[in-house]
């Protein structure tokens, strides 16, 4: 047993460090979004009008939309690449899965903007990619959608978070005892339906999460659109950092994101909840 | 033509009445040879055990019928179909795992209907012969439950359920019961027992534990270090331990390491007489084999000996004595319950019941 004091002298770090660094701000963005911007000021006159505005102005819900569209096609195709590749780790990769798994996590080691730069040089107007395209003859101009695009965008925020969909899909396929598969076969189902039947249900925790990761990581990314989204690739993040940089809308700017934020929550929320569903312990 | 020559994959068994047969399979797992040169044949409705120590190969032998390992060597046949070249979907053999594998998605209901819904059976027949099954191993009142709620011999139940609703021609059990307790183990061996002659379907049981071995089976095959050892009745390989590895194992024994002389049997202090050539000579006697010479007159054809009583195991019905014959050689004797004994007291045995063993 530890004495009162011990405990309460072991939590006073992180409790301060929450409190300071993200309760504290949380706060602060709150309060800011109730107030108002005059003649350059941040007045403390509190109002709704800031949300009043989030919702009457298309351009703000435009780019929200665009933002989830993003997100929700990352989401996807990164599932697309993490299941499959996670699958092949955990069931089929045999003594080869220790390397492959280093090689999927070795990425993660590489800072985001160096990523997000490489990927410039590959979809440029003058880049690898599109003298590649016109080596082979199949096009005679660069192609322009490459990059400055949502696909772009897509693009960079799909190779960025795979892994992150990966991991957990792949701790969750790990987890299946494997006399499961044995049985499944044993009472006549091929490798599909063994898939169907029971990997797949036993995985939906992990695929779940690694959902979520996905999508609320790219719901508030901001780097990939400023670096290969273009005007046509920008999304809520950079209204939220234009509004309170050069924009000077401080309160706009909060606004979105508590929007943003109870956005987020909902949806964590929500996956908690189906992946409990979900589990069978 | 017939069918058999038009598919070598087809031929009649080569052992009339024989389900499975399994011929001269080896199996190793890299520089490990788990099985070697296997050649086992089990009748159609019998029950067989392979019996073993850990690492002997019993669960690899079960695990190749079943068609979750591939043979290294050999062949498998049953029903006059080669087995060992199917995949474990198409073969018509179903198994109880040890920590039973139910899916733990899916309820009572849906794990035992998995492999009729999986071989696409029509709703009616899946829902008629599921709640068979059900009722055969008394579920029927969990079938809503999710096999987490159930207790150790109910999933065991579920699990039997689930391989017999299919029908299976053999059905092959890993330890089924070695997660039970005591009491639960022996209930569960009777009812095992009860199914399988009810059914009529054959069983290929493996097991460490020689009491369940033996009281379940119709014949036991002894494995050692991945070959078979003996294979015969339970009262047969109890009666006549063919190797000293094999009395050993099955039910407790005395081995006496000695010599055959000029007919007679020399071992340590215990000499008898005794046919068969000359030379170093193991035998088996079992401690029941042995009496108190004054429980009655000593017939012809019995050796006696002295001994003085060491130790005592009472155990109700009968008692363990360990008896020292002199020269520190210890012999067990079991004899019916009988009061406290010390001190030196004259032991008989039928010549006949020193059964000679190979080494």
């Amino acid at each position: 047993m530890y004495s009162r004091a011990y405990k309460m002298l072991v939590s006073l770090p992180p409790l301060l460090w929450v409190g300071l660094f993200l309760l504290l701000p949380y706060a602060l963005m709150f309060a800011h979004s109730f107030w108002a911007v005059r003649d350059g000021v941040i007045v403390h006159d509190w109002n709704l009008h800031n949300y009043a505005t989030l919702f009457s102005k298309p351009v703000y819900v435009e780019v929200l939309l665009r933002t989830m569209r993003i997100a929700a096609s990352v989401t996807l195709s990164s599932l697309l690449l993490g299941y499959p590749l996670a699958y092949y780790l955990s069931f089929h990769a045999g003594a080869r899965k220790e390397l492959l798994y280093q090689l999927v996590i070795v990425p993660l080691w590489v800072s985001y903007l160096v990523r997000g730069y490489a990927w410039k040089t590959i979809l440029g107007g003058e880049g690898v990619l599109n003298g590649f395209l016109q080596y082979l003859h199949l096009t005679h101009e660069p192609v322009a959608f490459l990059l400055y695009s949502p696909f772009a965008v897509v693009l960079v925020l799909t190779h960025i978070y795979t892994p992150f969909v990966f991991l957990p899909i792949y701790a969750a396929l790990e987890h299946i005892p494997r006399p499961l598969v044995e049985a499944s076969q044993d009472l006549g189902a091929g490798s599909l339906q063994t898939f169907l039947r029971v990997i797949l249900p036993l995985s939906i925790p992990g695929l779940l999460a690694g959902a979520t990761f996905a999508f609320v990581l790219s719901l508030g990314d901001f780097l990939a659109p400023l670096l290969v989204g273009g005007a046509s690739g920008t999304m809520i993040a950079n209204v939220v950092q234009s509004l309170f940089g050069a924009a000077f809308d401080w309160p706009l700017g909060a606004a979105i994101s508590v929007g943003i934020l109870i956005l987020t929550i909902s949806l964590l929320f929500l996956s908690e909840r189906l992946e409990k569903r979900w589990s069978f312990k | 033509m017939n069918s058999a020559a038009a598919n070598p994959q087809h031929r009649p068994p080569a052992t009339p009445g024989a389900l499975l047969e399994v011929l001269g399979v080896a199996k190793r797992f890299g520089a490990r040879e788990v099985l070697k040169d296997i050649s086992l044949n089990i009748a159609s409705g019998e029950f067989l055990t392979l019996l073993g120590e850990s690492g002997s190969g019993k669960t690899t032998l079960l695990r190749l019928v079943a068609g979750f390992e591939q043979p290294t060597a050999g062949e498998i046949w049953m029903g006059g179909q080669q087995l060992d070249t199917l995949p474990p979907y198409e073969r018509r053999v179903n198994t109880v795992f040890q920590h039973y594998a139910l899916f733990p998605h899916l309820s009572v209901r849906e794990n035992v209907a998995y492999g009729l819904r999986v071989k696409r059976t029509s709703a009616t027949e899946t829902s008629g012969r599921v709640e068979e099954a059900l009722r055969m191993v008394k579920m029927q009142e969990y079938a809503e439950s999710r096999p987490s709620k159930l207790s150790g011999g109910q999933q065991q139940r579920v699990a039997l359920a689930r391989a017999l609703v299919n029908r299976p021609l053999l059905l092959l059990l890993d330890e089924p019961l070695s997660a039970l307790d005591a009491n639960l183990r022996k209930q569960m061996q009777s009812e095992l027992k009860a199914l399988q002659r009810e059914l009529g379907i054959t069983f290929l049981f493996v097991t460490h534990d020689q009491e369940e071995a033996m009281a379940l089976s119709d014949r036991i095959a002894l494995l050692r270090d991945g070959a078979l050892e003996q294979v015969a009745s339970p009262r047969e390989i109890y009666a006549h331990p063919v190797t000293a590895y094999t009395a050993q194992f099955i039910g407790q024994t005395n081995l006496l390491r000695g010599k055959i002389m000029d007919g007679a049997a020399r071992c340590g202090s215990l000499r008898w007489r005794a046919d068969g050539p000359s030379g170093a000579a193991i035998f088996s006697l079992r401690p029941e084999a042995i009496c108190l010479a004054s429980d009655g007159a000593a017939p012809p054809g019995t050796a006696r000996f002295r001994a003085a009583v060491q130790q005592q195991f009472f155990s109700g019905a009968s008692e363990l004595l360990e008896v020292n014959c002199g020269g520190g050689q210890l012999l067990r004797v079991r004899i019916s319950a009988r009061g406290p004994l010390s001190g030196e007291h004259e032991f008989v045995f039928a010549t006949t019941d020193a059964i000679r063993v190979q080494e």
